[in-house]
């Protein structure tokens, strides 16, 4: 049975990337990073939402850009999957609906790099009393 | 749900609901039964009577965003297409097995899939959940628990990029060696 295919090269990895999470850890804080959490309720994974993560998880770090990419529940846009919400450090969270690898490519270069706001934004329609 | 590795992130991602600290996917290919068999079981909080009997209901779910809840009867639906079985069991407290048994050479048995990038969706983004995997065919079989991964990283967390990057290389190449169908 094929376990881990080759410990020894994982563990030379741990070696490698400890001396470079120490800087990190001194930089960073879970705040100054974007966020992205991407719906992957049924509806989502069934509109694609798998293909969507994965871009923007390999696209962030191609582009060498800090950020957490997670996945959440079902946020009730089923109309609008894939759906994600992404938050900029120091601004309010924004849902975009429809986010295939296309508009998540249009959403890195123009929200994340220029802060310019994209076309497909859910916005929020109501307010209830205890957060006015 | 185009293929299994789809339906198997959806499961799954009850499993998490459920607050699950150990997740086990185990996938099976038996060419001399003819069948391919998917399980999905978990330590989470598990389900009573009343709701198992209903888990498989479309317009049943414990989510207040929506009213229908499809992922568990889609798999049934597909399991049962090809002539196969679906069975889900669970207790309160202690968790839940859902296993679907798909006839291998049905002309409905729904491809695999793209399983790597399931696997590291669900890996790279556990927190604090342990994943068992094990794919056995007749060609041989893997099995990763993440469990060694993290003894073996230390405090490397497996969302790391280049932890990423490795496991899926380790992944694919795995997967291939045991000639996973397609």
């Amino acid at each position: 049975m094929n376990k881990i295919k080759n410990l020894a090269d994982l563990k030379k990895l741990q070696s490698e990337v400890q001396a470079k999470i120490k800087l990190r850890e001194n930089g960073d804080n879970p705040e100054s990073l974007v966020q992205i959490k991407v719906s992957m309720a049924t509806c989502g994974i069934a509109s694609g939402a798998k293909e969507t993560m994965t871009y923007f998880i390999e696209e962030l770090d191609h582009q060498g850009i800090d950020a957490v990419v997670t996945q959440t529940g079902c946020m009730g846009y089923c109309y609008a999957e894939p759906t994600i919400e992404l938050t900029v450090p120091g601004q309010q969270p924004v849902v975009y609906g429809f986010v295939n690898k296309v508009k998540a490519r249009e959403i890195i270069e123009k929200h994340i790099k220029l802060n310019e706001m994209v076309d497909g934004i859910i916005p929020v329609t109501y307010l209830l009393i205890d957060n006015q | 749900m185009k293929d299994i590795s789809m339906h198997i992130l959806d499961i799954v991602q009850n499993s998490i609901r459920a607050k699950a600290k150990l997740i086990e996917i185990e996938i099976a290919e038996r060419s001399d039964d003819n069948q391919l068999s998917v399980s999905i079981t978990d330590d989470g909080t598990g389900m009573g009577l009343e709701q198992l009997q209903q888990a498989t209901n479309p317009f049943y779910t414990s989510r207040s965003t929506r009213k229908v809840g499809l992922g568990l009867s889609l798999l049934k639906q597909k399991a049962e297409m090809t002539g196969g079985t679906f069975s889900i069991k669970s207790e309160l407290g202690k968790g839940t097995e859902v296993k679907a048994v798909f006839v291998l050479n049905h002309f409905d048995r729904p491809i695999i899939g793209e399983l790597t990038g399931t696997l590291l969706i669900l890996i790279c983004n556990s927190g604090e959940t342990d994943y068992v995997f094990k794919h056995q065919t007749a060609n041989g079989n893997f099995e990763l628990d993440t469990r060694d991964v993290r003894q073996t990283l230390e405090n490397i967390p497996l969302n790391h990029p280049e932890v990423r990057l490795f496991l899926k290389k380790m992944l694919q190449e795995n997967l291939e060696q045991i000639q996973i169908s397609k």
